[in-house]
């Protein structure tokens, strides 16, 4: 008898004890619960957001692309036209300058074989961040269009949503980017880049960081954060016009496979 | 509290495991849906603009 008091005594402890554990219990499965929770959010926000913008800057580069035409066959080197080959490409006079589409329209598309062969982003207008949490390249609306005399300005992501501008501080000076419009390929070639604090607005002016100077240079101006996982800075990278051609002298020679590709005939 | 649930959910125990993993996968397509992206404006990641902050 007494052993069996003794059994249930340690079976059936005091109301108060019971509620204790239940409630530690429900405390550290919730516990459990939110570092599951931030966990999963870590793995979308790195990874899952680059997937589901890869795939969605794919379909809008191989739409725009598709739509845009023209031949992607290369235009003919000189060398192989009879020219010398020291003349250079073909010069096509001032570039086109288009109008800027609405807001979310596609611009055009960026080929960087800096950051990869398969480099082809959309370039969307507004820097929103439904465009650039999703397509990609968002140009700034109150900067240049492609081509034209003064500040060209893009912004993209440096990490999540595609990670679009990830590797801009690999661009070494001479580096080429590619703009394709609906005009035609603007070949860009890259100066150098700043790191500038956060509210440094001045480096989308015409001529970056002087107001009121009239510009003379035709620039591509990339913006992204930086540090790679932070965004108390901004990475600014400038680039100058070197050459254009016509949507209907084809595109560079070095980037025609990127161009077919791009189509999904390559 | 999953005990609670698990002991709560009916039907045979392959039934149970099947249910369980189905409000797990429920669970994990909301956060996906709805909280992530609402939690992402709390992280550095995303600011790539230059200038004013951010436009909504």
């Amino acid at each position: 008898m007494v052993l069996q008091e003794k059994v249930t005594a340690t079976a059936k402890p005091a109301t108060g004890v019971v509620i204790l554990r239940k409630a530690v219990q429900i405390f550290g499965e919730l516990l459990i619960t939110a570092g599951i929770v931030l966990l999963l959010f870590v793995a979308w926000q790195l990874w899952w957001t680059n997937v589901e913008s890869d795939a969605k800057q794919t379909a809008a580069v191989k739409d725009f692309a598709r739509d845009l035409g023209g031949p992607v066959a290369p235009a003919p080197t000189p060398a192989a036209t009879g020219g010398t080959a020291a003349s250079g490409p073909k010069d096509y006079g001032a570039p086109a300058v288009g109008e800027a589409p609405g807001h979310g329209g596609t611009i055009g598309i960026m080929y960087i074989p800096r950051f990869g062969e398969n480099y082809t982003r959309p370039i969307v207008e507004g820097t929103s961040g439904d465009v650039l949490d999703t397509l990609g390249l968002g140009h700034y609306g109150n900067t240049s269009m492609p081509g034209a005399v003064g500040n060209f300005a893009v912004a993209g992501h440096r990490q999540t949503h595609g990670a679009v501008l990830d590797n801009i501080h690999t661009l070494v000076p001479g580096d080429k980017i590619y703009v394709q419009t609906r005009d035609g390929y603007y070949v860009y070639v890259f100066r150098n880049n700043r790191i500038v604090l956060p509210s440094e607005a001045d480096v989308l002016l015409p001529v970056p960081n002087q107001p009121g100077v009239r510009p003379s240079e035709r620039l591509l101006t990339m913006t992204s954060c930086n540090p790679r996982f932070g965004s108390e800075e901004r990475i600014i990278a400038y680039s100058v016009l070197d050459r254009w051609q016509p949507t209907s002298a084809g595109p560079p020679a070095e980037i025609a496979a990127q161009v077919a590709r791009a189509r999904g005939e390559g | 509290m999953y005990g609670w649930i698990f002991r709560h959910l009916p039907g045979p125990l392959w039934l149970r495991v099947l249910t369980s993993l189905l409000l797990a996968a429920g669970a994990v397509f909301l956060m996906v849906e709805f909280l992530f992206p609402w939690m992402s404006q709390f992280t550095q990641f995303t600011d790539s603009t230059i200038g004013a902050p951010r436009n909504p």
